[in-house]
């Protein structure tokens, strides 16, 4: 009887290592005949590692090669959906979930996997094989941030000193007495500011933090719904949603074109302190320049050029990053190692333009710094040419991650697509 | 007796033909009319295709509200705003919709009847009246 179990034990374990092997091996995995439906630089493959799994917003990838991803709607009244390969083909052949609340944010540093639903941030502690050690046993280290439905979203990165980063979006446009209201001014100084607009900075190691206990980190920041900690070089990275409707507002100050094009979508390293702006300004990537926002005075021309820091690099306007990584493995060429890669969510705001967005970004980067060029990485997750009103949008890319053999997997928040990328030459 | 008779009938149903159609024409100015607040004021939310966005702004095309005779709330919904995140046709929109008080009962009139007779949408049209009844009741 205890051989059995012995045998049975080794089988067990050896099986577990032959896996873990065939899992961690891109080369040997067959992609899909059509990528996935995605366009791919040359060398690049795809496969859908999972469909329908929900509205998957971000997602993290253990040591393992299982997946966590984080819905924003619940399934089955779960909010976590664990995804595995057992059988070594890059596609997920169970699927489990627990938590029972929504939310973005997911994270996992150590032995620990991090979950934020829209107003608090809980811990697990992870065993050997990087499962949950027991799905009850959660700690909340975040509690009461602000949730007032627009821009309520909570995205988490954590640095390698114990501490946890979490975005609180502020409910708000630019900030008007009025949200959003044609002829509303702005308030000065902006209240908003002292609850949301910026990166909270939280200890891992303590339970029921919130406001009083927490550091505002970085103010100034819209709504930040993709961030990463940049190990390479020991700092924070956060991509932000600009302010909406300016040729709405302010249809005599702006057109409908340079209205679809402005703000850009910016990418800011940050250092504790920092204030990035919002809402007093707003970034313009064809001038290189912070312009006053017109809530506070400004008319399209008058720029702010001493105070708030700049971005790393900006975008076209209104493409919604939604998802930061920056790569650090070894799969891909070595152009690609330490560069960042974006999802941008896709826009709404462009019309009676058609949309933007809708696919995955590399920045490259050298000497710790972007080369200021831009590339779409990943396309065609929309299924459409050009879209022009987001209801027909078959997917929209929206949170990022690294595996252990340095694929990169990309959730989708439509239909719960979870794509994989390799590189196979 | 018979021929007074119908020719009496024809000249009615002229009658009523003739005003049906002038009527047709002034919802058709009404809601043309409609569009152009539209794309001012609501298109950036809502989409050229009614739409809206995914989670974000609730869609027109297709909504029971919309295509409801309960005018009273979609006058509300213009110009009170509409933030309350409710329950949609079963989904929760994060979005704020901004109050649109400066427009005039004619140009509430004319953007409803737009929305609820545009796309999918086949609900009748509504009269600045309608909208001045309705308005002068909201606190
Ligand atoms: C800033 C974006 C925005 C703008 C501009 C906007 N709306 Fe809305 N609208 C919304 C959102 C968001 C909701 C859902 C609100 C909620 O759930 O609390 C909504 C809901 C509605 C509804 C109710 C739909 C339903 O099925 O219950 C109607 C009708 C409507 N809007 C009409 C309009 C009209 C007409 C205009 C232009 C005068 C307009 N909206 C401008 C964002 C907007």
């Amino acid at each position: 009887m205890k051989k059995v179990t012995q045998i049975s034990i080794f089988s067990c374990l050896f099986m577990s290592l032959l896996l873990t092997a065939i899992s961690t091996s891109a080369q040997n995995i067959k992609p899909d005949a059509d990528n996935a439906g995605l366009s791919l630089p040359a060398g690049f493959a795809a496969l859908k590692v999972a469909d329908n799994v929900g509205r998957t917003r971000h997602i993290a990838v253990n040591k393992q090669g299982a997946i966590y991803a984080k819905l924003e709607r619940l399934d089955n009244g779960k909010g976590i959906v664990v995804l595995k390969d057992t059988d070594g083909d890059g596609r997920a052949e169970t699927k489990t979930s627990f938590g029972n609340y929504i939310g973005t944010g997911i994270a996992i540093k150590g032995n620990y996997l991090y979950a934020a639903s829209n107003k608090e941030v809980f811990k697990y502690a992870l065993n050997a094989t990087g499962d949950i050690v027991d799905e009850n046993a959660v700690a909340t280290i975040v509690t009461g941030l602000m949730d007032k439905g627009q821009h309520n979203s909570k995205s988490i990165t954590l640095d390698n000193a114990g501490n946890i980063y979490v975005n609180i979006g502020a409910p708000s446009n630019a900030c008007q007495e009025k949200d959003r209201t044609k002829g509303s001014m702005g308030m000065m100084p902006c209240p908003i500011l002292d609850s949301a607009g910026g990166i909270w900075q939280f200890k891992v190691d303590q339970l029921n933090q919130s406001y009083a206990s927490g550091v505002r980190y970085a103010t100034g920041l819209r709504n930040v719904v993709g961030l990463d900690w940049n190990n390479q070089l020991n700092q924070l990275f956060v991509t932000q949603h600009g302010r909406d409707m300016l040729n709405n507002l302010y249809p005599d100050l702006y057109d409908t074109t340079i209205s679809a094009e402005l703000p850009s979508e910016t990418m800011y390293a940050i250092n504790k302190g920092d204030n990035a702006g919002w809402p007093y300004v707003y970034y313009d990537h064809f001038k290189g320049k912070k312009m006053m926002a017109p809530e506070y005075g400004g008319d399209g021309k008058k720029t702010v050029d001493d105070k708030f820091i700049n971005p790393a690099i900006a975008f076209p306007g209104h493409m919604a990053p939604n998802g930061l990584l920056f790569y650090t493995g070894n799969q891909f060429p070595a152009r690609y190692k330490n560069g960042a890669f974006i999802a941008f969510h896709g826009s709404w705001n462009r019309s009676p333009l058609p949309q933007e967005g809708y696919y995955v970004v590399f920045v490259p980067y050298e000497n710790g710094k972007p080369t200021g060029k831009w590339e779409v990485f990943a396309n065609g997750f929309s299924g459409k040419s050009v879209v022009k009103n987001p209801r027909d949008a078959q997917h929209r890319p929206c949170g990022l991650a690294e595996g252990p053999d340095g694929s990169l997997y990309i959730s989708d928040d439509v239909k719960g697509t979870i794509y994989r990328i390799m590189y196979q030459k | 007796m018979q021929r007074i008779f119908i020719t009496v009938v024809i000249v009615l149903l002229c009658i009523a033909g003739a005003s049906a159609q002038s009527s047709n024409k002034l919802v058709a100015a009404s809601a043309a009319r409609g569009k152009t607040v539209y794309l001012q004021r609501c298109m950036v939310c809502h989409q050229a295709d009614g739409g809206g966005v995914p989670k974000l702004n609730a869609p027109l095309d297709g909504s029971s509200a919309v295509n409801s005779t309960n005018l009273a709330k979609l006058v509300k919904y213009i110009v009170k705003g509409f933030n309350d995140r409710v329950e949609i046709d079963g989904e929760f929109y994060e979005n704020a919709m901004p109050a649109a008080a400066d427009l005039t009962d004619q140009q509430i009139a004319d953007v409803l009847t737009f929305i609820r007779s545009n796309w999918s949408n086949k609900a009748g049209p509504v009269t600045a009246l309608q909208v001045k009844q309705t308005r002068s009741k909201l606190k």
